[in-house]
């Protein structure tokens, strides 16, 4: 593979660097390999080579990279072709990236970078945003001051829509000094309010506001200069877009209910949509009833009443239900006629819906009264039927039918599943008990035996023994207790609906939150916060990879191949001598080396630095002057761990190295030993 | 900035993935797939939360496009970000199907190596784009940028309309291949989307239209060109313009790279077109259309004396004479106790049966001559049918294609390249109208 790179061929040059850069980080030892072809890569005379080269480069993902990487990216970053220079910009970050230990970052490179802002080739411009913003991340990112905010603010017309988003995003961390200064640059962008690009659009919303947060008219101006635009969005082709555009006409609804009011229409279903779209579609709705549109609005609901979803058709019973709680004659009347369909899942929906209306609107009790007549007999899932026994225990009295409803319910109680609707049972069959004795006193026995000899569920059984001794107190005493004053729905807040100041999310428009919904963002939130802690206490335990300055020149300027498998050695994690002891003597050698050996003896802290700085760990050492001396040496590589032996002869002048290894990995040991001549090489020369 | 980008096929299949920044392992693919499966109906699975990745996807060509990230970015950008792949993958290989992507696969991680570095976008036009990608179309791929012969007309569109273009069928073909003059076409198409519903009265309740002009433009080296539109073009209520019948929309949006100065006199768009597909101009037309709308129906329902429910439909095409609807196909929820069906169509290019999952009758028709009528005759066997059964059936909806027409009466005058041009280049203009919705309440 990594003579395949070498090729001139173009094609086959970005396959192979992408194979490379897909799996140098399993690697790391083969593509080292590359580094050569790399490097002569970047001084390449077309620039889509250089470019090419030095992003391949900056992607390989492993540790000790960054030293090979440095000089190529301070070439790119001067580089004449564009291409390559935005390439080096974002190279700075992986540089950075890569080595997260070390504290300070490089200040000349930063200057650069913000040189670089004023680079001729918009992208590079963009990218230098970006790489400052990633390595600047500990002390808040890249500052925007007002030289540097008026050149992105005059550069912006020149980016494409994708530069445009990022830069209105950054543009959000200046604030203008003027009000003056802020109105032009209001005027300035105005253009991209009308942008056809979505992302630029709704970052310029997102700019405007925060830039006006202390304006509500200009706000509202703002919002209301985007309305059409907002609304081609929400009807745009691609239905994830709509979606997402949904959403965000969904929050500004919530300060702004009348934005959208004349523009009713564009939220109705179509029958193509999925039910997401269709879901939220209708939720809007309801935010834009008034007085003028709501005959058009309920029309249309109900005609998705009747959907081929379940789903759907209960929701939008739910809505009209909504809208009912302030135009309460004309939704019982579609609810009353929904009944007529004798559907299971829409008389239960309608059920519901009548529970939460003479809740709230007393006086539809004696339409919803006449209307429960018939319907018990479509009513099977719990929640239905949850409401309609809350219902005939509360109105009793004024449906005629109701002892027997709920007789037939109490006589078929062993068939039923959800604790809730015996609960609901219980209360409705105590409240009928009290207004209709005589026809109810016998089920009420039954069902209160039932319920304390025979249910297993311990709230059922426990209410029903409540009741039944509030019953020994006496009528009086019950009557006291369930028909006490009932709290006034108003107090709730099920119908205050305020309006919320623009500011409450304009931090999160254009943003994954109205996505979400606010309930769930907090708990992905709070989520998040609880493995963010637990990440950085792993991050502090990180090995750090001790760079050896020689080694490094070195690099650059020979072109041994031994050189480049030294990083991939590591000392870490340590072996205590004792374990050492034990695998020296369980492994077999697997090669001998000797080297010649003039020098009398060697000064041990010389040999161990010269070796830690190469990652080998020198374990243990003969005293300095005894013969024979001898050292033990060990390293980890390539998912093995190399053992050595350094043993000085005296009579011979020679060192004889002895290896072993854990697990057979013959390029591990070669590289070791490459590694371990060159030290001694240079310990050689450093005594003469 | 986004972490990954990997493309499945609806089955779950791994076609593409690209690790941007190393900071997350491809385990997320298998969890999206088994995530988004499961969803149901009505979630909203566009943007999805695992162990701290957000999962953002679209879905388009029965492909899985998603892109993961874990900083709250702007949803916009995203989905903007993977329609446009979606679409230079449409440009490049031609088409956007799931083989398609397989036999190009090199080709998308080429694409995808020079739209993005690091998890930030570089840049996405086709023409930038085109000279780093050129190379590799050189090398004999199966399909490339010009290759005509595998241009998917309105692929955009497929994704609701299941049927061919019926444009796909006029398109000429090319006589010889390879050859660079022969290259020398651009295609200039208006596509408008209606949105209808008609209620039970006959009154129009509401009528949309969203229409675009987009430019494909395979010519070896793009130079000006010069879309002229109608001259009673007008935009907004208050102008007006000509004393003819007015061709108005209500909010009209131009791709940035259009140049206005003589629109406002002349209608005359100018444009440096970039190879591939791109959208120049967007409209809208909001609640008046000039001229009926294109299908009327006249439906009648009853209970025959042994019970059976009787559907009589009448449907009227309002096109003009001369232009027909293609691939109309009517469908019409019935109660959903309905056994069983027995049908008479008025002609024999019609077809139409009973859905026993959706409960619905489904009715075909393969080409539908403007200002004709056709009625069908239903009769449903539904066991206990009562009057509230009735209340089930409907509404209608339609869904058609109308090639060589505009519902706004947009047209486009003429379309000029400003320079000689080596070989005059072939310049196509295309109209065509889909229905987005068309419901007819009952």
């Amino acid at each position: 593979m990594v003579k395949a790179s070498a090729t001139v061929d173009i094609v086959q040059k970005k396959l192979v660097y992408l194979y490379m850069c897909s799996y140098a980080a399993l690697k790391p030892d083969l593509a080292l390999l590359a580094i050569n072809t790399l490097h002569k890569d970047c001084a390449d005379r077309n620039p889509m080579v250089r470019g090419l080269a030095l992003r391949s480069m900056c992607s390989l993902r492993m540790p000790g990279i960054t030293e090979y990487i440095q000089h190529p990216i301070l070439m790119g970053l001067r580089d004449k072709a564009a291409y390559v220079r935005r390439v080096a910009v974002l190279g700075c970050a992986k540089m950075r990236n890569l080595q997260p230990d070390a504290e300070i970052v490089d200040a000349a490179l930063v200057n650069e970078l913000y040189g670089l802002l004023r680079d001729p080739d918009p992208v590079v411009m963009v990218n230098c945003l970006r790489a400052l913003e990633e390595m600047l991340k500990q002390e808040g990112g890249v500052v925007i001051n007002k030289p540097i905010a008026h050149h992105l603010l005059n550069r912006i017309k020149d980016l494409d829509p994708w530069g445009q988003s990022e830069v209105l995003t950054f543009l959000l961390r200046y604030t203008p000094r003027t009000e003056e200064e802020l109105f032009d640059i209001l005027n300035l962008l105005d253009d991209f309010l009308h942008s056809v690009h979505s992302g630029v659009l709704a970052a310029t919303i997102c700019l405007f506001l925060r830039l006006s947060s202390a304006h509500p008219a200009v706000q509202a101006d703002v919002l209301e200069r985007a309305r059409g635009p907002l609304l081609s969005a929400s009807t745009a082709q691609c239905r994830e877009l709509r979606f997402a555009a949904l959403c965000h006409v969904q929050q500004i609804l919530r300060s702004l209910p009348s934005l959208f009011a004349e523009q009713y229409k564009k939220f109705f279903c179509s029958y193509s949509e999925p039910n997401y779209i269709k879901f939220r579609k209708m939720e809007i709705l309801i935010e834009l009833v008034n007085d003028n549109n709501v005959a058009v609005i309920l029309e249309e609901l109900r005609a998705y009443c009747t959907d081929i979803s379940p789903e759907l058709a209960q929701a939008a019973i739910f809505a009209i239900g909504r809208i009912g709680q302030n135009y309460s004659e004309k939704c019982m009347s579609i609810l009353t006629s929904l009944l007529g369909l004798k559907q299971e899942h829409i008389t239960s929906a309608v059920v519901q819906m009548f529970r939460d209306l003479v809740w709230l609107c007393p006086q539809c009790t004696d339409l919803v009264c006449q209307a429960l007549v018939d319907c018990e007999d479509y009513i099977l899932d719990s929640e239905g039927k949850q409401a309609l026994i809350w219902l005939l225990g509360v109105y009793g009295d004024q449906i005629p039918n109701a002892p027997y409803v709920l007789e037939d319910i109490i006589d078929n109680l062993k068939t039923e599943a959800t604790p809730l609707v015996k609960l609901e049972l219980l209360t409705a069959t105590m409240r009928l008990f009290l207004v209709r004795p005589a026809e109810t006193q016998d089920m009420l026995g039954r069902l209160l035996h039932y319920c304390i000899e025979e249910e297993s569920h311990m709230a059922v059984r426990d209410r029903s023994l409540f009741y039944y001794r509030l019953l020994q107190c006496g009528v009086d005493e019950t009557r006291k207790v369930l028909g006490s004053i009932k709290s006034d729905p108003f107090l709730g807040g099920i119908v205050s609906q305020q309006q919320e100041p623009v500011n409450n999310w304009a931090s999160d428009f254009n943003s994954l939150v109205p996505i979400y919904g606010k309930n769930q963002w907090e708990a992905i939130k709070s989520a998040r916060g609880s493995m963010s802690l637990s990440t950085e206490e792993q991050e502090e335990v990180q090995p750090d990879l001790p760079g050896f300055e020689e080694t490094e020149q070195e690099a650059t300027t020979s072109s041994s191949k031994a050189v480049h498998f030294e990083p991939c050695l590591s000392t870490s994690p340590p072996i205590s001598p004792l374990s050492f002891e034990q695998k020296w003597l369980t492994l077999q050698p697997c090669r001998q080396v000797v080297v010649s050996w003039e020098e009398g003896d060697c000064a041990p802290n010389i040999l161990q630095d010269a070796l830690s700085h190469s990652n080998i760990c020198a374990l243990a050492f003969s005293k300095p002057h005894t013969w024979p001396w001898k050292a033990y040496l060990y390293s980890h590589g390539m998912n093995t761990l190399i053992l050595a032996e350094l043993l000085l002869n005296s009579s011979t002048d020679s060192l004889q190295i002895t290896v072993k290894q854990e697990k057979d990995n013959k390029e591990a040991v070669d590289s070791f030993i490459c590694v371990l001549e060159k030290v001694i090489e240079m310990m050689k020369s450093s005594k003469t | 900035m986004i972490l990954q980008v990997f493309l499945l096929s609806s089955k779950g299949d791994h076609l593409i993935y690209k690790d941007f920044r190393g900071e997350t392992d491809a385990s997320i693919i298998n969890i999206f797939y088994e995530k988004v499966v499961a969803l149901p109906g009505d979630q909203p699975p566009i943007v999805m939360y695992h162990d701290g990745l957000h999962l953002i996807h679209i879905r388009q060509g029965g492909l899985y496009f998603v892109a993961t990230s874990k900083s709250n970015l702007s949803p916009f950008t995203v989905i903007e970000f993977l329609n446009r792949l979606a679409a230079l993958i449409k440009d490049y290989c031609g088409a956007l199907s799931e083989k398609t992507v397989r036999m190009n696969f090199a080709l998308i991680y080429e694409l995808l190596d020079e739209m993005m570095d690091y998890g930030y976008v570089q840049t996405t036009s086709t023409d930038i784009l085109k000279n780093f990608i050129q190379t590799e179309a050189v090398t004999s791929k199966p399909f490339s940028l010009f290759d005509l012969s595998n241009v998917g007309l309105f692929g955009a569109d497929t994704q609701q309309s299941k049927v061919a273009p019926s444009t796909a069928a006029s398109r000429p073909m090319l006589t010889t291949r390879g050859d660079q003059g022969s290259k020398n076409e651009i295609f200039v198409d208006v596509i408008e989307r209606l949105t209808v519903v008609i209620g039970s009265n006959g009154t129009l309740m509401k009528s949309d239209v969203q229409g675009e002009i987009r430019v494909k433009c395979f010519l070896p080296s793009c130079s000006e060109i010069r879309i002229g539109l109608n001259e009673e073009f007008s935009v907004g209520k208050s102008q007006l313009r000509g004393y003819g019948t007015a061709v108005r929309v209500d909010e009209c949006r131009f791709n940035e790279s259009v140049r206005l100065d003589e629109f406002e006199n002349y209608r005359i768009l100018k444009i440096h077109p970039s190879h591939g597909e791109q959208t120049v101009m967007q409209y809208q037309l909001y609640d008046e259309l000039p001229l009926a709308p294109p299908f009327r129906l006249f439906p009648t329902l009853e209970r025959d004396p042994t019970g059976r429910l009787l559907v009589y439909m009448k449907l009227r095409c309002d096109l003009p004479p001369k232009s027909s609807a293609l691939n109309v196909s009517l469908n019409l929820p019935v109660p959903k106790g309905t056994l069983s069906m027995s049908q008479n169509l008025s002609s024999p290019d019609q077809s139409a049966e009973l859905q026993q999952s959706s409960k619905s009758i489904q009715w075909d028709i393969v080409r539908f001559p403007g200002g004709s009528q056709l009625s069908a005759m239903f009769k449903l066997e539904v066991p206990g049918l009562s009057s509230a059964s009735l209340l089930e059936v409907g509404p209608a909806s339609l869904s058609f294609e109308l090639p060589k027409h505009t519902c706004t009466g947009l047209q486009i005058r003429f379309l000029r390249l400003s320079i000689s041009q080596p070989a005059l280049p072939q310049r196509w203009v295309r109209y065509v109208t889909h229905s987005d919705s068309y419901t007819i309440r009952i």
